[in-house]
């Protein structure tokens, strides 16, 4: 093996072609993000706006603070109270005494009723109170010089007074009685503790907010009436209770029930300059702890809006409590009963508060993400991942960084079936996808194997369209899928001579690609040109009805051409001409190909022959709900180690062995060691091989499995020989290489072409101390090179590698 | 290593066509329109380059997957 000592370690990119060595890798270049994407902004608002895995909890909903009662759950049951509390202090300026007197509105709402009792969120409010020690502290910003009175010492005063304090207004707080939150101070210790209120109502001194208690601001016009504050203050906050104004005052706008007119969004009055919120609002309905503070939050969101000249109303929609769209399945999961509380006691103990906030699911969808290793891979949700893979095609110079995240999809479309909103990553993937193609943006070596591939099955190697032997048309053609011929030749020819004795009229036969891959590759030129061709092999036949043993071609052909009439084989299989059909009595776990999916005539007719066959069949999923091999979307190719994920997953559902109807899933099932069985295993297969425990013939097998059965149909059904091409000196590759070739994605034939090149050609390079030689072939973008011996007149192959790089 | 300092002598590899041993020599490495000169075993008469599989399957590829993904 040849050691190059060169200076790579020290490569750098050059941006733009600029040649340069300096250490260390390319460093990434300051990212710009340009109006060139090729995704349509509208569709992919569209599409995150149908993700709802950011939607809030019900209990957060439904708050009108919108505390986040699950964050705050989670927090506890890890006994985390100082960030319980420091989410409450978020959503509520005075967080102690809200968790004591709070009237949990979230409870009602909170999905763990499915399943048992409500979480007990009060409770685990107050145990946040109690068990945190200090509240986190404020950075209230630099302090400006406008001024707001705020009338009222009760809990929407104070919180209004707090909030606009930390914005850094001047805040005067006025309160008729002799000391604030009177309310509060009134209630038993044990509902609210007097230290709550004091630690909440320290924050006031520590911000500067001016207190005047036992002055009480007139309903009436007059030297300590509102008219006063208007003329004084830059704005007022009426937080006074709900007793009756003035008629007067200040020509207040009036509702019907003769308290002030306020607007229920933005708590702003008949007056620019004040607003007013509380009892004042909500009178006559009884008193609430938790809608007085959170109208506290809105007038302060108002005042600050005002005074800096900014809408009051915009983007406040969802400003107080509203039903959240966030699905939550709550099918299967076990009913647990609530925490008791102690006799006696008005709080749980920090362990029963642990165990309380441990019921918490806690509430997401995620129903893609649990079904699809794709999605759980990249440790997030389609809202962000949508959002990544818009921003990843707007890059105009930068690393696009979810190049590989836009490839892995499988492009199956099981996450649209169980998303409450139907969103398809596969539509986005597949839209990305297509948009780097025609922006020359899509990495080269992601799906070059696969196209090539494809190539190979559209060349004379493999491509045919024949009528059959003896007959001048065709009434039906088969169709059997370039996978099929890859990984199973000989139920090719089987199932075309069942065809050709069971069908009348006369039976066309055609190899071709319906290009799937190429769609998967986003390649749409490429995908339309395979159609193109299929379509011409078809008008040669003169426009059968099509027979197809491959679920991908069928789909693609219905999709895209609908006017060909296509079928599955399965319902032609005629079992009365079949010598040994083997199946009756096993016992095999249906896996139904991802292509499949929404085609259940596919699905139905591959049962019946199993039926008919007589083999005992389980259901993996409810249908519609199977799953990708790791194949589909060109995955494998794309991110192998997520491919493997989600063959495995699959393949771990059930002991016993499974069945399919596509070539390329019941190899990629071999490939892991699942043993799985092609349903034409049952129908050609002889019976006494284990039809089960085929390998994976790998993709060097896979060419020349069609290329043979192409020259052997020839020679036995045509009379025709073609020119077999087979090296001029035999090449031997040992099996350890051969894995590792397979890993490589380098194939037995590309290995055999470097050979055979450098044979002829002598372009060569010799070891003298081994003896060995080295081949080196640029093969369309590839360069391979071989590292070979002469031994008894055979090629022996020691190594293989290869890369993309040119170099001269 | 910098630019211009020789590799460390290696095997004895001989160009197949012209019998010459390959020396260290200067060569350009490009993809997606990004070149960069490096130094490989090269054959002084033809220019044959020998790219071995520990670059190949290394740093080359490293500098092959950071292109495709600008």
């Amino acid at each position: 093996m040849p050691r190059g000592n060169t200076n790579w370690h020290t490569l750098s990119i050059g941006v733009g072609g600029k040649a340069g060595l300096s250490p260390g890798l390319p460093k990434q270049p300051n990212l710009q993000i340009g109006p060139g994407c090729n995704m349509d902004r509208e569709q992919v608002r569209r599409w995150e706006g149908q993700c709802i895995e950011e939607q809030p909890p019900a209990c957060t909903a439904s708050c009108p603070l919108h505390v986040d009662a699950r964050a705050l759950s989670v927090a506890v049951a890890a006994g985390d109270f100082k960030k319980g509390l420091a989410l409450l202090a978020t959503a509520a300026p005075l967080p102690r005494i809200l968790a004591h007197v709070c009237e949990h509105p979230c409870e009602s709402n909170c999905r763990r009723r499915d399943a048992g009792d409500a979480v007990a969120i009060g409770l685990l409010e107050r145990a946040c109170a109690e068990f945190a020690g200090s509240a986190p502290a404020v950075r209230p910003q630099p302090r400006n010089y406008k001024r707001v009175a705020v009338t009222g010492g009760g809990l929407s005063g104070v919180s209004a007074a707090i909030r606009l304090a930390i914005r850094g207004y001047a805040v005067t707080l006025f309160e008729a009685e002799p000391r604030l939150l009177d309310r509060m101070r009134n209630l038993a210790p044990a509902v609210v503790p007097a230290a709550a209120i004091d630690a909440d109502l320290a924050l006031l001194a520590k911000l500067g907010v001016t207190v005047q208690c036992e002055v009480l601001i007139s309903r009436h016009a007059g030297p300590l009436g509102v008219d006063a504050l208007v003329a004084g203050y830059d704005a007022v906050y009426l937080a006074t209770g709900p007793e009756l104004f003035d008629e007067k005052c200040l020509g207040l706008g009036r509702a019907l029930n003769g308290r002030i007119r306020i607007d229920p969004l933005t708590l702003a009055t008949s007056l620019p300059k004040v607003f007013a919120g509380g009892a004042q609002r909500y009178a006559p309905a009884p008193y609430s702890a938790i809608h007085s503070i959170a109208d506290g939050n809105y007038a302060a969101v108002s005042i600050d809006r005002f005074l800096q000249g900014a809408s009051l109303s915009a983007n406040r929609d969802n400003q107080g409590p509203y039903p959240s769209r966030l699905f939550v399945n709550t099918t299967g999961i076990a009913p647990l009963p609530a925490v008791p509380l102690a006799p006696g006691t008005h709080g749980f103990t920090a362990e029963e508060a642990r165990q309380e906030a441990g019921r918490c699911y806690p509430c997401h969808c995620l129903e893609c993400v649990k079904v699809c290793p794709y999605l759980e891979d990249y440790g997030s949700h389609p809202k962000s991942y949508v959002r990544q893979i818009y921003n990843n095609e707007s890059i105009v110079m930068g690393v696009r960084k979810a190049n590989r995240m836009i490839n892995s999809c499988a492009l199956c479309g099981l996450c649209a079936v169980v998303c409450p909103e139907d969103l398809n990553m596969a539509d986005v993937c597949l839209d990305a996808r297509q948009g780097m193609v025609r922006a020359g943006k899509m990495p080269p070596s992601t799906h070059d194997f696969a196209l090539r591939d494809m190539a190979f099955s559209q060349s004379e190697a493999f491509a045919l369209a024949r009528h059959q032997p003896g007959f001048e048309t065709s009434r039906v053609a088969f169709l059997p899928g370039c996978q099929l011929a890859a990984s199973s030749p000989d139920h090719v020819a089987s199932g075309y001579e069942h065809l050709c004795k069971t069908q009348p009229g006369g039976v066309g036969l055609i190899f071709q690609c319906c290009g799937a891959a190429a769609r998967w590759a986003g390649n749409e030129a490429m995908f339309q040109e395979a159609l193109s061709t299929l379509q011409a092999a078809w008008d040669s036949l003169g426009r059968p009805r099509l027979i197809t043993a491959c679920s991908s071609c069928f789909k693609s052909l219905r999709e895209n051409l609908p006017h060909i009439p296509i079928e599955p084989l399965w319902p032609h299989i005629d079992l009365t001409q079949i010598s040994a059909p083997s199946g009756a009595g096993k016992k095999l776990a249906i896996h139904d190909p991802c292509s499949t999916r929404g085609w259940s005539e596919v699905e139905g007719s591959a049962r019946t022959l199993l039926h008919r066959l007589g083999v005992e069949t389980q259901e993996l999923n409810a249908p519609g709900l199977t799953t990708c091999c790791g194949y589909g979307g060109l995955m494998m190719f794309a991110n192998p180690a997520v491919a493997d994920k989600t063959v495995q997953r699959r393949g771990a559902q059930s002991d016993v062995d499974y069945v399919t109807y596509c070539a390329m899933c019941r190899d990629r099932f071999a490939h892991q060691g699942k043993r799985a069985t092609h349903i034409l295993d049952l129908v050609f297969g002889k019976d006494k091989a284990d039809a089960a425990a085929r390998p994976d013939p790998g993709f060097s097998r896979r060419q020349d499995n069609r290329a043979r059965l192409k020259q052997t149909l020839l020679r036995d059904l045509w009379g025709e020989t073609e020119k077999p091409m087979e090296p001029t000196r035999p090449v031997l590759i040992p099996e350890q290489l051969k894995a590792l070739l397979e890993m490589s994605m380098i194939v037995e034939q590309d290995i055999e072409r470097t050979i055979e090149h450098a044979e002829q050609s002598g372009d060569t390079i010799e070891d003298q101390a081994t003896g060995r030689r080295l081949a080196s072939l640029r093969v369309a973008c590839v360069t391979y090179w071989v590292e070979y011996s002469e031994q008894d007149g055979s090629c022996v192959v020691h190594d293989a590698w290869s890369h993309r790089m040119e170099v001269r | 290593m910098g630019s211009d300092s020789a590799p460390a002598p290696g095997p004895s590899y001989v160009c197949g066509k012209c019998k010459k041993a390959l020396v260290p020599g200067k060569v350009i490495a490009s993809y997606l329109g990004s070149e960069f000169p490096i130094e490989l075993w090269k054959c002084p008469e033809c220019g044959k380059v020998l790219v071995p599989r520990e670059l190949a399957a290394g740093k080359m590829l490293q500098v092959e997957q950071a292109l495709e993904d600008k």
